[in-house]
């Protein structure tokens, strides 16, 4: 392995399923880039996926991944830019080959071809009964209850894994990296450990590597979306540029993005990223070190530059992280809007028709929750007393079951309020609330010696 | 001694980790910083939110960015696909701290 000495530029292209489509065009497109990460993978989506995969066997991978990547194998190959992503989900097979299917409608048959590496070893479904047999009790980290209370309703059970398998696939000539659920910030960091050769007991590189990981993992959230320090001030939101990790083998890394592009780069903006989702700062634990971003030095580098130092690791843990989904019931949401005058009394009185309603239907419900947005949906009581002549608000009803039929009972006594409640109301053009099945997260922590010896790697070409 | 809203002190951004959610507040001045670890107490960030914080309310001092970092458990009715709330990611718990009441000495006014 060659070691690098000059930067090497990471950007993001990704921060949710759902992000803006042509923010990593754009990334691969606007300037120099080396490396491009894509994390589409929240708590939620696996249990998601699994259920796809359930009712067709190709799928259970972020779909939109594959055409992306037929756009722009190209430009990857051209430009020696690889993309590293988790968009692999729980059918990382059925993600390869339709990359490889994509890649060869692609690209000529004397061109260079692509290759794909995919990560296994993350998906632990088919081993929980046998895991939880052999006494691995997989208790929830926050209540401490043993999974074995709900082992008959889960729909999906991932290991976070880290860096090494990823850096395993760029040794092997891989341009495009897919794994399952790899933690979002390896997918930054594990080209620094491929181009630096950092070793795994570097633990301050390693460290610095998360707090790269965890600027990049959000998207423009880095940049200048969603951020509150002067907001109000932040240019040209709709053409924002989605940050780049300019790594050094040092451990120091400068984060910036392409010139030309909206939003801002700035200490504030980082200070409020690092801080999101933030834990103990000091205990920031990753399956190949833990970091303590309380060592964090930032420095202004000129514009939209952002010079990151100083950070300091401490030795790996010896569990992993597992990230298990549940059946937990069902829930929906209804909404009707209140016009003035007494939008509020309306609202609260059309509220009570609806309790009384459901109490003498019988039905059964964990949660009943009411909220009136436009008033104290998002600050509760410290919102203070509503004034008497505000113009709307908008009734929100939530109802949480672990029966059903309740809840769809519920969604057929929204719109009768509209003829049989209070008046002014209007705002129920989308019809019966949708009934929706909660998949609740059960996080635990497993013997990372169960999960090792799994993992393994495959590079295709296509 | 000036009592002021904490907005005009600090910034900050909320996310949430199941039924937790973490606020990150960060001073923007330097100067500033002592006077929020000084008056942003676990005890008083409790009592700030009352009932919509459940559980304990843990602190932890990032005085490298100027910055404290709070959780706040049992905080969102259940968290992620449980929550039957609008906010069930707990991203405006951030501003809803903002509106905490301060004081700032005459010679530190923002």
């Amino acid at each position: 392995m060659t070691v690098q000495r000059g930067p090497i530029r990471i950007g993001s292209g990704q921060g949710f399923w759902g992000d803006r489509p042509d923010a990593p065009i754009e990334q691969v497109r606007r300037g120099p880039l080396d490396y491009l990460m894509m994390d589409y993978l929240a708590e939620v989506t696996m249990s998601i996926l699994q259920k796809q995969r359930d009712r067709d066997p190709t799928q259970g991978y972020a779909r939109d991944f594959v055409p992306l990547m037929a756009e722009l194998f190209p430009d990857l190959l051209r430009n020696r830019v690889r993309v590293i992503s988790n968009a692999g989900g729980v059918n990382l097979e059925g993600c390869r080959d339709a990359l490889l299917e994509a890649a060869r409608s692609r690209v000529g048959k004397s061109d260079e071809r692509p290759r794909v590496g995919i990560v296994f070893g993350d998906d632990l479904l088919g081993r929980l009964e046998s895991l939880v047999e052999q006494g691995h009790e997989l208790r929830h980290m926050d209540t401490g209850r043993p999974l074995s209370d709900v082992i008959d309703r889960v729909a999906s059970a991932n290991v976070y894994i880290g860096a090494r398998p990823i850096v395993q696939a760029l040794e092997r000539g891989a341009t495009v990296v897919v794994t399952g659920r790899s933690t979002d910030t390896a997918l930054t960091y594990a080209p620094m450990i491929f181009e630096f050769g950092w070793a795994p007991d570097q633990w301050d590189f390693l460290a610095a590597g998360v707090v790269a990981g965890h600027i990049n993992e959000c998207g423009a959230q880095a940049s200048g979306g969603n951020c509150l320090v002067d907001w109000d001030t932040i240019p040209d939101l709709a053409g924002i540029g989605y940050p780049i990790v300019e790594a050094y083998p040092d451990g120091s890394f400068v984060v910036t993005k392409h010139q030309g592009t909206g939003g801002r780069i700035d200490p504030a903006i980082i200070k409020e990223q690092l801080l999101y989702e933030m834990g103990d700062p000091a205990e920031y634990i990753t399956p190949d070190v833990v970091a303590d971003f309380t060592t964090i030095r930032l420095d202004d580098d000129g514009p939209d530059r952002v010079r990151v130092s100083g950070v300091r690791g401490r030795p790996r843990t010896g569990m992993l992280k597992v990230s298990i989904a549940y059946s937990a019931g069902w829930k929906a949401v209804g909404t009707l809007v209140y016009a003035w005058p007494d939008a509020v009394r309306k609202a609260r009185a059309a509220d009570q028709v609806l309790r009384e309603r459901l109490h003498r239907l019988g039905l059964r419900f964990e949660e009943v929750r009411t909220e009136l947005v436009g008033w104290s949906s998002t600050h509760g009581h410290l919102a203070g007393d509503p004034p008497d002549d505000l113009p709307e608000v908008q009734l929100r009803i939530a109802v949480r079951s672990e029966d059903r039929a309740s809840v769809e009972q519920f969604s057929r006594e929204i719109a009768p309020l509209i003829l049989s409640g209070p008046p002014s109301v209007t705002g129920f053009a989308g019809g019966r609330p949708r009934v929706q099945e909660i998949m609740a997260f059960w996080p635990a922590l497993i013997d990372r010696r169960q999960i090792e010896p799994d993992l393994h790697v495959e590079v295709t070409e296509a | 001694m000036r009592r002021v809203q904490l907005k005009d002190l600090a910034h900050a951004r909320s996310g949430d980790k199941g039924d937790t959610v973490n606020v990150g507040v960060i001073s923007y001045r330097a100067e500033h910083y002592d006077l929020l670890v000084e008056q942003l107490t676990e005890r008083r960030v409790k009592e700030h939110f009352g009932d919509m914080v459940k559980g304990e309310v843990k602190r932890f001092e990032l005085p490298n960015l100027g910055a404290l970092n709070f959780l706040l458990h049992n905080a969102l009715g259940g968290g992620g696909t449980v929550s039957l709330m609008t906010d069930a990611q707990g991203k405006t718990f951030s501003t809803a701290l903002l509106r905490m009441e301060v004081d700032v000495p005459e010679e530190l006014l923002p």
